[in-house]
């Protein structure tokens, strides 16, 4: 298994404590399938990654690349049935999640994991004031008294900024604009002071000068938190702003991870390459967006060797016999593609 | 310069907000477009940029006559659309057609894409008698890049991508001259958004298309417009050859928007300008006196909450701005190199 172990982006003020060796969070191998009507489908197929203090990991992927999949089996919020962990484990400081009892895994969560979601409208609870659903983690968690919650609920809603907060904590989510309302989500998973905070797609649902307020928050409050954040995202141009390393999935797998700047300039696997030329840029208006062809996969019916070799320009006979593993091709990068090694010394 | 074939004249679409059931009282006015003129010329593509809650999409409706103007004229090719009736609508239909934003609602789940391409011949029977249909209908398929055989299957059998063709080919069904095309891409992945944006381009090329585009992401409608209008808050701040809009922006707006786009290159991140609006858009139903930005311009004077400022070329400027003190600054903002 390759541990990219000197990837970690060392910030200044970072202090390297006694887990700073060691990744907070590590998922390795997983492997994640959905029981339907139709079949099964593998939705995640050995995925590894891990996430230290401070350190903003991306996963850059479209839809059904199993990137928030990936994030609820770590949360242990996936739908058991249809879903079923077939295998991997995820460890949190080391012990393995997935062998915890329902009632260690609840302690983790918001403790030691939190998550904020795409969608803040129905992740909110439409029948209880805002400051009740986050003074309600202080109550049950830490056993604090009604006002002191409250005070609490307040002080959270400060810290990311929502004006005149002391009148907006008994307001309803429905009397909060998109952005305010993602504020008041940020603010709920941070309450009980995560270690790590998991990010799916923050702002996709916001307008651009919104988006860049709360990515701007998110990133002032995982700087002076140290926390180890996950950013789910299918969008480049934000990961492009905010991440320390990328981690791109497609058809549940990890085809390449590298530290940001690498990716960028140099992208080790046909499909980073594909996405990156399909955003569209100044100096090639008025000409063909270069595309890549075809559709993604079916999750029932995943390609042999390479999922990606339908859709590859380069692919070969190789591709549809062998996987491809995940290997490390340079001191900051691993790519799952026959060719990277070729790919990358060509630059 | 090709002539101008659709005429927005000072649009307004106001709706009332009413209180009560029985004895319903209007109480005020949601401003959704305010005042609104541009023209389209034969063959282009203009873009319409904004923020949710601009008017972008109530223009489209206007545009397309799915809602009668408050006041204002849009004419095509010289006709007020809203005055026609009978079969001088129904011939000024053919000619302005819609692609809409979402392909998984915009499609009836319970007709097969033979008969939702075919709808419209329906209709408009002189466009292909009925013997014609299914050759028609195949030869649409086949320009969108879909297999012509899969005439009988529904759409749930389709992709984002594929689902969002069927709806391309259905608007080009009549042969259209104005293709007014709202969020078209926005519901798609970014190698599929590649793919309809090429083809949207294609079809352009091969069938003469002027396009009205409407989207909030800012490369996109970059890409493919030859002029750009950017919107906030039902008024139309500037309006610009993209050069213009993107390289030369004179409007604060303008300005904060294209500062707060990503730009998906982490070597600019360090020295990128991003300009922060504080705070949200106001309520269109009760929009701020003078200009409408000015809440939230870093820029603005007392003049700003007396007068509206208009939309036309300035001092400073070589394009219409609706700002008092328009001037040009630079952005970085898409992907260069």
């Amino acid at each position: 298994m390759i541990r990219l172990s000197n990837l970690s982006v060392s910030e200044p003020g970072y202090t390297a404590g006694a887990g700073a060796s060691r990744p907070l969070l590590e998922v390795e191998n997983l492997f994640v399938e959905f029981h339907t009507r139709e079949g099964v489908a593998k939705v995640i197929n050995g995925v590894t990654y891990d996430v230290r203090a401070g350190e903003t990991l991306a996963v850059l992927g479209e839809s059904g690349s199993g990137k928030s999949v990936t994030a609820q089996t770590i949360m242990g919020i996936l739908d058991m049935p249809p879903g079923r962990v077939a295998g991997g484990s995820i460890r949190f400081h080391g012990r393995d999640m997935l062998a915890m009892s329902a009632e260690e895994r609840r302690k983790i969560r918001g403790e030691g994991i939190a998550m904020v979601f795409q969608d803040a409208l129905s992740a909110l609870n439409p029948t209880f004031t805002v400051g009740f659903q986050i003074a309600e983690q202080y109550r049950i968690r830490r056993g604090l008294s009604r006002g002191e919650a409250k005070r609490r609920a307040i002080e959270i809603l400060d810290q990311v900024k929502i004006p005149n907060a002391k009148q907006r904590v008994t307001e309803y989510p429905h009397q909060f604009s998109g952005g305010m309302r993602q504020r008041v989500m940020i603010a709920m998973s941070l309450a009980l002071d995560p270690e790590v905070l998991i990010a799916d797609e923050p702002t996709t649902a916001l307008d651009v000068t919104v988006q860049a307020q709360i990515m701007d928050l998110l990133a002032e409050l995982q700087r002076d938190r140290q926390m180890g954040m996950i950013l789910i995202t299918h969008d480049l141009g934000v990961v492009a702003d905010v991440a320390d390393r990328i981690a791109v999935m497609y058809a549940g797998r990890i085809v390449e991870q590298a530290n940001v700047h690498e990716l960028y300039a140099n992208p080790g696997h046909p499909y980073t390459i594909g996405l990156i030329n399909s955003i569209p840029r100044i100096d090639e208006k008025g000409q063909e967006l270069r595309t890549i062809k075809g559709l993604p996969p079916n999750l029932m019916r995943i390609p042999s060797g390479c999922p990606f070799h339908p859709r590859c320009p380069r692919a070969e006979q190789v591709c549809t016999q062998q996987l491809p593993p995940l290997l490390q091709v340079g001191p900051t990068r691993a790519s799952a593609c026959h060719f990277a090694e070729e790919m990358v010394s060509r630059g | 310069m090709a002539e101008n074939i659709l005429e927005v004249d000072n649009v307004v679409k106001h709706y009332p907000v009413t209180q009560g059931v029985l004895f319903k009282k209007t109480i005020g006015q949601v401003k959704a477009v305010d005042g609104v003129s541009f023209a389209l010329r034969a063959g282009e593509t203009l873009g319409i940029v904004g923020e949710s809650g601009c008017g972008k999409s109530t223009l489209s409706r206007v545009l397309m006559n799915l809602e009668r103007p408050t006041s204002g004229l849009v004419r095509y090719r010289g006709r007020d659309i809203s005055t026609l009736r009978g079969r001088g609508l129904k011939r000024m239909r053919r000619q302005i057609q819609l692609v809409m934003q979402d392909p998984y609602t915009s499609l009836n789940p319970r007709m097969t894409v033979g008969d939702l391409i075919g709808e419209p011949f329906e209709i408009h029977t002189e466009v292909a008698p009925k013997g014609s249909r299914r050759r028609k209908v195949q030869e649409l398929l086949e320009l969108v890049g879909l297999n012509p055989e899969h005439l009988n299957r529904y759409p749930h059998q389709f992709s984002g991508g594929q689902r969002q063709r069927i709806g391309i080919a259905r608007a080009l069904a009549l042969k259209p001259e104005i293709v007014v095309c709202d969020e078209p891409v926005s519901a798609l992945d970014v190698s599929i958004q590649a793919q309809v944006m090429n083809l949207l381009e294609k079809l352009q090329n091969e069938l003469g298309l002027a396009y009205i585009f409407i989207a909030h992401d800012l490369s996109v409608v970059r890409h493919l417009s030859d002029r750009v209008g950017v919107m906030y808050l039902g008024k139309l701040v500037e309006l610009g050859t993209d050069e213009e809009i993107y390289e030369r922006p004179t409007h604060p707006y303008t300005q904060a928007l294209l500062s707060a786009v990503p730009v998906p290159d982490p070597t600019v991140r360090e020295h990128k300008q991003i300009i922060r609006l504080t705070g949200d858009v106001p309520s269109p139903a009760n929009p701020p006196s003078g200009c409408r930005f000015r809440t939230r311009c870093w820029k603005a004077q007392d003049l700003c909450a007396e007068q509206e400022p208009l939309l036309t070329t300035r001092a400073r400027t070589d394009h219409p701005s609706a700002c008092h003190y328009a001037e040009i600054r630079e952005i970085v903002a898409t992907h260069e190199g």
